[in-house]
């Protein structure tokens, strides 16, 4: 069952080769891929196209969430060579809505950096504060900090930060941008927003008529 | 051992009640007339015909005979776990894992108590081996159905959490550690709530039948005890192994959460 015979253990912060080959399985018939795209070292490459053209299923194919044929690799290693929750872990994804299943702020990280949770705008006491009581965009901006917490080499990133002010969208791109200098990693933004795009991208693809298709 | 034989016309003034609630339910337009009419009829044909099964095995004692009636039991106790799931598992699984969770728990504690507690002789003596074997499967059974039923209806609804929780590098285990503890929690309270009313506020069926039978209540009281330790060990273990492989059945090879296998509304 579990592929643990080939488990291999991966250099962090190497330079990074991502090929992605997908071929998401169920969605064949709603037209995704196959889908080829490669992701360098510290690149940030956004993804835009219509709702429904499968820019989330794009992401949940490379984070390994859905079922699909073809491969990804992550450093010359195919993903299915690597366990699930560590390719995870690696490869990161952030969907548009966070998710949060502990009483308080703190539960949910292992460790947490003072200067990244005060560069978000939020004080130090926030890993105390209760989950309920948090907006959609600070909830958003804490999950942000919860998966870079982790160290991951690839971002996937699902629309972050389509609900927060201006303020805060500069603040995440900061983030995003110095996480991916400092780690040479390499990150897929979905983002609807032109100007954004053009902010942050050193390459832009569309997803149309489930391919991919330069704007 | 002075029993009241108990005539026809009771069973059937007795019968006259359950009638009297259908017709009040339909009445009052519950819907569920027609279930309890069927449910009625179920019980009296079942225990008849299980009354004659029992008559003829304790007349011819063989553990042939035993081990066939306890396979047939634990067969329909395994569809009915299943049958009242609300996103029952596809295939041949939500059967699959149920029957086998319940014939782990029940047949090894049985065994236990006919071997080791009571010391019967022969040991599968089949008044106490198929009764005894009915009282573990019927509580294990509710307690299977009710775990894995929280345990489905939770991953159905609260799917982004387990993914996120997943997307963070969990295991499928530890994605879901919370979700099988409420399920386990709820396939026991049924369990735990009958040992602690035990006595005050019910008498439990067992020690009511063998009372009404004529046995001594220390006696009626002692088996008592002993059974609902027995069935508390069981529905525990049996809960404990349908949740964890109901759980990673829940995940694929590659720990995504497969939804697709289980029945949608």
């Amino acid at each position: 069952m579990r592929d643990t015979q080939h488990a291999v253990t991966l250099p962090t912060n190497t330079l990074l080769n991502l090929h992605a080959r997908l071929r998401v399985e169920d969605l064949v018939s709603h037209g995704l891929g196959p889908v080829s795209l490669s992701l360098g070292a510290g690149e940030c490459v956004c993804l835009s196209g219509p709702s429904g053209a499968g820019k989330t299923l794009l992401l949940r194919a490379i984070a390994d969430l859905d079922p699909h044929t073809g491969q990804v690799l992550l450093d010359g290693v195919e993903c299915q060579r690597l366990r699930a929750h560590e390719w995870r872990r690696r490869v990161a994804m952030l969907p548009a809505e966070s998710q949060w299943w502990w009483p308080t702020v703190g539960e949910h990280f292992l460790h947490a950096d003072a200067a990244l949770v005060e560069s978000l705008g939020f004080e130090r006491g926030v890993m105390a504060w209760q989950v309920s009581r948090l907006s959609s965009g600070e909830r958003q901006r804490l999950a942000l900090l919860r998966m870079l917490a982790h160290q991951p080499q690839v971002l996937l990133l699902d629309e972050v930060s389509a609900n927060l002010d201006q303020e805060n969208v500069r603040r995440v791109e900061a983030l995003i941008g110095a996480y991916r200098a400092e780690h040479n990693a390499a990150v897929l933004w979905v983002s609807h927003d032109a100007e954004q795009i053009a902010r942050i991208s050193t390459r832009h693809y569309m997803l149309a008529d489930g391919k991919l298709v330069n704007p | 051992m002075n029993v009241i034989a108990l005539s026809p016309w009771s069973l059937a003034l007795a019968a006259v009640l359950v009638l009297a609630l259908a017709l009040l339910s339909l009445r009052l337009r519950l819907k569920i007339a027609q279930e309890i009419i069927v449910a009625a009829v179920r019980t009296t044909v079942q225990l008849l015909l299980v009354g004659l099964v029992l008559k003829a095995v304790f007349a011819n004692v063989h553990l042939g005979w035993v081990a066939l009636i306890g396979c047939v039991m634990l067969l329909i106790a395994g569809r009915e776990v299943i049958a009242r799931q609300r996103h029952a598992y596809t295939g041949v699984w939500g059967f699959g894992v149920s029957t086998f969770s319940m014939f782990v728990s029940s047949f090894s504690v049985t065994l236990l108590a006919l071997t080791v507690l009571i010391g019967t002789t022969p040991w599968y003596e089949p008044q106490y081996a198929i009764p005894l074997l009915g009282m573990m499967l019927g509580n294990t059974m509710s307690g299977v159905a009710l775990a894995l039923d929280r345990l489905t209806q939770t991953a159905w609804y609260q799917r982004a959490q387990i993914e996120a929780r997943l997307l963070l590098g969990q295991t499928w285990a530890e994605s879901v550690s919370d979700m099988r503890r409420d399920a386990v929690r709820v396939g026991l309270i049924p369990t735990v709530n009958a040992m602690a009313a035990a006595g005050v506020v019910s008498l439990p069926g067992m020690m009511t039948g063998q009372i009404l039978a004529g046995s001594p209540p220390l006696e009626a009281v002692k088996y008592q005890i002993l059974v609902m330790f027995l069935i508390t060990a069981c529905t525990g273990l049996g809960t404990l192994m349908a949740v964890w492989l109901g759980a990673r059945r829940l995940f694929d090879e590659r720990e995504r959460l497969r939804l697709d296998r289980l029945r949608p509304d």
